[in-house]
């Protein structure tokens, strides 16, 4: 059992056919910590990402979350982790308050503690009124506040956001990073990807993939100073440059 | 775990305003058209005639075809090419041809005799059109020698007669809706049950939305259960307003217990919605879910009995409807409506079904991947 850090892996490959989309990556996540987990798209960001749910089954190497072995105990993994995809897929045709009660439901919440989750989540975002709104009907940026609450609703170890701010306006980012802060002063572990280079500085320290492999990893102010650049945006775009492979 | 996915499943399926039309639409239509479209029974079959007698005999004969109900007289020819263009225009299925002299060769002892053609190219009609034909012919053959005793033996000598009389038993008047309704059942069943769960799956991969179920602990097997569940109560719905229809506008009642045929329709539902979700579960994208369970209903369909008796397929074909759970399905019903069959003599496709339904159950919760 692996207890101190939140997520630990070493040596992690997926490959399909005979392409790499991870190669062998290593790395290891605190426990309340915020992780930025940057590359270029295509660079296999959402790959090493859903080995880590237990989605996908890695080709070699081993990853633990929460203190559970990815590829063999994967559903034990579930149990702790919430994950808010790219694509928003929470059901479109429940209400706000039947998708946090479904997926509450799912994770074996009681009946009360998912009434009083509810209330709290919908006072706290502000959707009060929305309660009874089906979520088709909600604007982009409040889905993907809801999106959010529903991946912490059940008080996972891990939370791993997919570009959770992809579509979003500039206001509503910013909401959105403050539930991140709020979610990790309660000591949820955040691993989140993104493009946006600003929400880069807001993480605790950063990784960045190329091709598959990791290329940094730091705070972003030593990566800034290693790389002698002011900004996160011109460590990306050094390091992305040296990408071979195609973005999608 | 299991309530709060059931309670997804029907909350969706209520929203769903199409699928509720479904629900009640299909059965509908199905109980009041197809009953009387799906008849196989021959009738207005086109006659034409070439009466070269034009003899007392000969128009007694026509009025007997004409008023059987079978056939309508739609051509008067004159000779055998012109009869032929009518067959070929369309306006004619069958040639009745009346010989010369056919009224004097009778009176006079002689062996008259007629010659029927058909126009074979929908088998059925062609062949019940002239066994129904000749036996009216013969009829009126029987009616003519009982007028000049004597008369039309070919040998000379008076054949001693012998008629048989059909009883049809379970359904005294051979009436088609009586054999065709238990029927249509199993086939809205398996339309029903079948189709809506086979785009269920694969409808929340196109949505992403199994993504964020299959990042939860949800178990396998519950998962797949709260998606057969919504099923069989609508399987029950459906099946349950289509006897009422039956009994209603037909006066069809199930002969035996229907509890019988509810036990039986639970398995089957699991076995469609079962099969269903197999296929969704391989299926990326919801045509091709449609096709493939499109492929697999057609051919239960017409393996099953439901329009061709299985008796009268030739061995292999005979040998493949036993791996049909539609077969069995198919027999029972008609067993329970028309005969009253019990449960002990439906114990054999009792199990055959449970095996089925064990089956693609099994393999529906193998084959749902949470990972890949």
């Amino acid at each position: 059992m692996e207890i101190e850090r939140a997520i630990r892996v070493e040596e992690l490959t997926k490959r399909f056919g005979d392409f790499t989309a991870v190669d062998h990556i290593s790395f290891s996540v605190g426990r309340g910590e915020i992780f930025g987990f940057l590359g270029a798209n295509g660079a296999g960001k959402t790959t090493a990402m859903r080995m880590l749910c237990g989605l996908s089954i890695p080709t070699s190497g081993v990853g633990y979350v929460a203190g559970f072995n990815v590829a063999t105990q994967s559903e034990e993994v579930k149990k702790k982790i919430g994950y808010m995809s790219q694509k928003f897929s929470l059901y479109e045709d429940l209400k706000v308050w039947e998708n946090l009660r479904l997926f509450g439901g799912i994770y074996g919440m009681s009946g009360r503690a998912i009434a009083e989750g509810t209330d709290r989540i919908l006072n706290e975002l502000g959707f009060a009124a929305e309660r009874n709104t089906l979520v088709k009907s909600l604007p982009l940026g409040w889905k993907q506040k809801l999106a959010f609450s529903v991946s912490i609703f059940h008080e996972p170890k891990v939370v791993f956001l997919d570009e959770p701010t992809g579509g979003v306006d500039p206001v509503t980012r910013r909401q959105f990073w403050e539930l991140i802060y709020q979610a990790a002063e309660r000591g949820i572990t955040i691993f989140v990807t993104t493009h946006y280079m600003d929400e880069a500085e807001y993480c605790d320290r950063v990784s960045i993939m190329v091709d598959g492999k990791i290329k940094a990893l730091d705070t972003p102010r030593n990566l800034r100073s290693t790389f002698g650049v002011a900004s996160m945006d011109e460590v990306f775009r050094r390091l992305a440059r040296e990408a071979e492979r195609k973005g999608d | 775990m299991l309530k709060y996915l059931i309670e997804k499943e029907f909350k969706q399926i209520v929203r769903n305003s199409f699928l509720l039309r479904q629900i009640v639409g299909v059965p509908l239509m199905m109980m009041l058209v197809m009953p009387w479209a799906a008849n196989q029974e021959v009738k207005n079959v086109q006659l034409s005639l070439i009466d070269n007698d034009h003899s007392t005999v000969s128009e007694r004969m026509v009025q007997k075809v004409v008023a059987s109900g079978y056939f309508r007289l739609t051509d008067v020819s004159e000779n055998d090419a012109q009869a032929m263009r009518s067959v070929e225009a369309g306006s004619a299925d069958i040639i009745l041809e009346i010989p010369a002299d056919f009224e004097k060769t009778l009176v006079n002892g002689g062996v008259g005799s007629v010659s029927i053609r058909t126009n074979a190219v929908d088998g059925m009609k062609g062949g019940l059109g002239s066994s129904y034909l000749s036996s009216i012919l013969s009829d009126y053959s029987a009616d003519l020698r009982a007028e000049y005793p004597g008369m039309m033996t070919t040998v000379g000598e008076n054949l001693p007669t012998f008629s048989v009389v059909p009883h049809y038993a379970f359904n005294p008047h051979l009436d088609y809706k009586v054999f065709m309704v238990p029927a249509l059942m199993v086939m809205l069943l398996t339309m029903l049950a079948g189709f809506l769960p086979a785009l269920n799956i694969v409808g929340e991969k196109e949505a992403g939305t199994i993504e964020q179920i299959n990042v939860t602990p949800v178990k396998k097997f519950l998962f797949v259960l709260a998606k057969l569940i919504p099923y069989w109560v609508i399987g029950f719905v459906v099946m349950s307003l289509c006897m009422l229809l039956a009994a209603l506008i037909y006066g069809i009642y199930p002969t035996g217990n229907l509890l019988t045929i509810y036990l039986f329709a639970t398995i089957y539902i699991l076995v469609v919605s079962g099969m269903a979700l197999v296929i969704s579960n391989y299926s990326d994208t919801m045509q091709q879910a449609m096709f493939v369970m499109f492929f697999f209903v057609m051919i239960f369909i017409l393996m099953s009995g439901l329009f061709t008796p299985i008796s009268s397929m030739p061995g292999w074909a005979q040998a493949i409807t036993y791996l049909n759970p539609l077969r069995y399905f198919m027999q029972v019903m008609r067993l329970v409506y028309l005969k009253g069959s019990g449960f002990a003599e439906l114990l054999p496709s009792f199990f055959a079904l449970g095996s089925f339904a064990a089956f693609f159950g099994i393999w529906a919760v193998v084959s749902y991947r949470k990972s890949a």
